[in-house]
């Protein structure tokens, strides 16, 4: 098996959000065609001619030993090869994605590599799986419009079990510019829940202090956005989605006392220009992205293991 | 010292609880109260809206003085109630209400 492509750097926060939760196999295609090595070029071509798909894996006892695409069997025909057996034209040295892994690492596979399905594996290196761009455009589309829905009918509040096994907690919190009076609303119920769960009372304040002034910078900066919950077992992640108008200069923007807040905001005690840098230092990871005129994003991780956390006594 | 104990001139309170207080924390920037003001701490101020209770009752401050007769609204006080925290209000500034707290703590 290949080695394993990282998560794109460059790939947007929103994105990584929606894939977060989402493994390989629980959107790649189960129904596999491949050829083994007796094959000819020729019966290749009928099969992607009768299913309508754009390549097979050729496979041996299960494990992946090559490619056929389009473009080989094309070539196959005017070299005069539709005849020869497959292991003399196909693709070797096929790069695979395992079942396990984040979808991320399958986006990120498909923006280093030049191809267009990925095979997948499972953890005796059998094949069980194909990836294409399609799969992934309709798992994305598909938790997106779950999100949606689950904004519209629950409140934004997400079975846990449909998200990931490891989830205890989940839920989107729509937030409207200038409600200041609905500010706090995430944070107390952050707080609620790891409350419930016995978590350590500085790393309930790390967090609730985190997510109120996300919460905040949604309300006083942005055109209004959403708020994203999410807990499990071993940390909260807490991701601010707004819809504009973005950051030009984001070292500024994580500068402490720069602040782009109006005098009614700040007579109202926020817009000191501490909110990102206090989220940041309270957070144990911390990531901003932001597009002028289209948005900002901000995730805030914070881990709620005490034993692997001496950075408490410091926040 | 216990919140209920607190009695200094010019102070009122508005919103009984009995938790106890062990310092104080003055500013008006929200942020600022949420880096720094440490628990049991009464937060000295003149936010008087819903959100300065909010900040209050993440960071764990027993109490809220409002200063410069800052007045507590319904929403305010019922919020503070929910949340469990106590409220004065007081017509001396910021300045003042805090010398006065220190004392009254024997800081």
């Amino acid at each position: 098996m290949s080695p394993a492509p990282q998560p794109a750097e460059d790939m947007s926060l929103r994105v990584q959000e929606l894939a977060g939760n989402l493994k390989i196999r629980d959107v790649m295609t189960r129904k596999v065609f491949a050829v083994t090595r007796t094959c000819t070029m020729r019966d290749v071509q009928i099969i992607l001619m009768h299913n309508a798909i754009s390549g097979v894996p050729v496979v041996d006892d299960k494990h992946v030993i090559g490619m056929v695409s389009v473009h080989d069997i094309m070539n196959a025909y005017e070299q005069g090869w539709m005849q020869d057996s497959v292991c003399d034209h196909m693709t070797t040295g096929v790069r695979t994605l395992a079942e396990e892994q984040p979808l991320s690492f399958a986006m990120s596979a498909f923006s280093k590599f030049p191809y267009r399905r990925f095979p997948v594996v499972n953890r005796n290196n059998e094949l069980t799986g194909m990836v294409t761009l399609r799969n992934i455009n309709m798992a994305l589309i598909q938790e997106l419009s779950r999100q949606l829905d689950a904004i519209e009918t629950e409140g934004g509040l997400i079975t846990p079990a449909a998200t990931s096994e490891n989830c205890i907690f989940y839920r989107i919190y729509r937030i409207a510019r200038y409600d200041f009076e609905s500010g706090g609303k995430a944070s107390a119920e952050l707080r609620e829940q790891l409350q419930a769960r016995g978590v350590a009372p500085k790393t309930i304040r790390r967090a609730a202090v985190a997510c109120y002034e996300l919460e905040i910078n949604i309300i006083a900066h942005s055109y209004g956005g959403t708020l994203t919950l999410y807990i499990d077992r071993d940390r909260v992640r807490i991701t601010a989605n707004d819809f504009g108008p973005g950051i030009p200069d984001i070292d500024q923007a994580m500068t402490e006392g720069f602040s782009t807040a109006s005098d009614w905001i700040r007579s109202q005690g926020f817009g000191a220009g501490m909110g990102l840098p206090n989220t940041k230092r309270l957070s144990d990871e911390f990531a901003i992205h932001s597009g002028v005129d289209m948005g900002t994003m901000v995730k805030s991780v914070v881990h709620l293991n005490p034993q692997e956390n001496p950075a408490d006594e410091s926040k | 010292m216990k919140v209920n104990e607190l009695k200094f001139q010019g102070l009122e309170c508005v919103q009984p609880v009995g938790a106890e207080i062990t310092g104080g924390y003055t500013s008006d920037l929200l942020s600022d109260v949420m880096a720094h003001l440490k628990e049991g701490d009464a937060l000295i101020t003149i936010q008087a809206h819903k959100n300065t209770i909010a900040v209050a009752s993440l960071t764990g401050a027993s109490a809220v003085i409002l200063c410069h007769g800052r007045t507590a609204t319904p929403d305010v006080l019922e919020a503070a109630a929910k949340e469990k925290i106590a409220v004065f209000v007081s017509a001396n500034s910021q300045y003042e209400t805090t010398v006065k707290l220190a004392r009254a703590l024997r800081v």
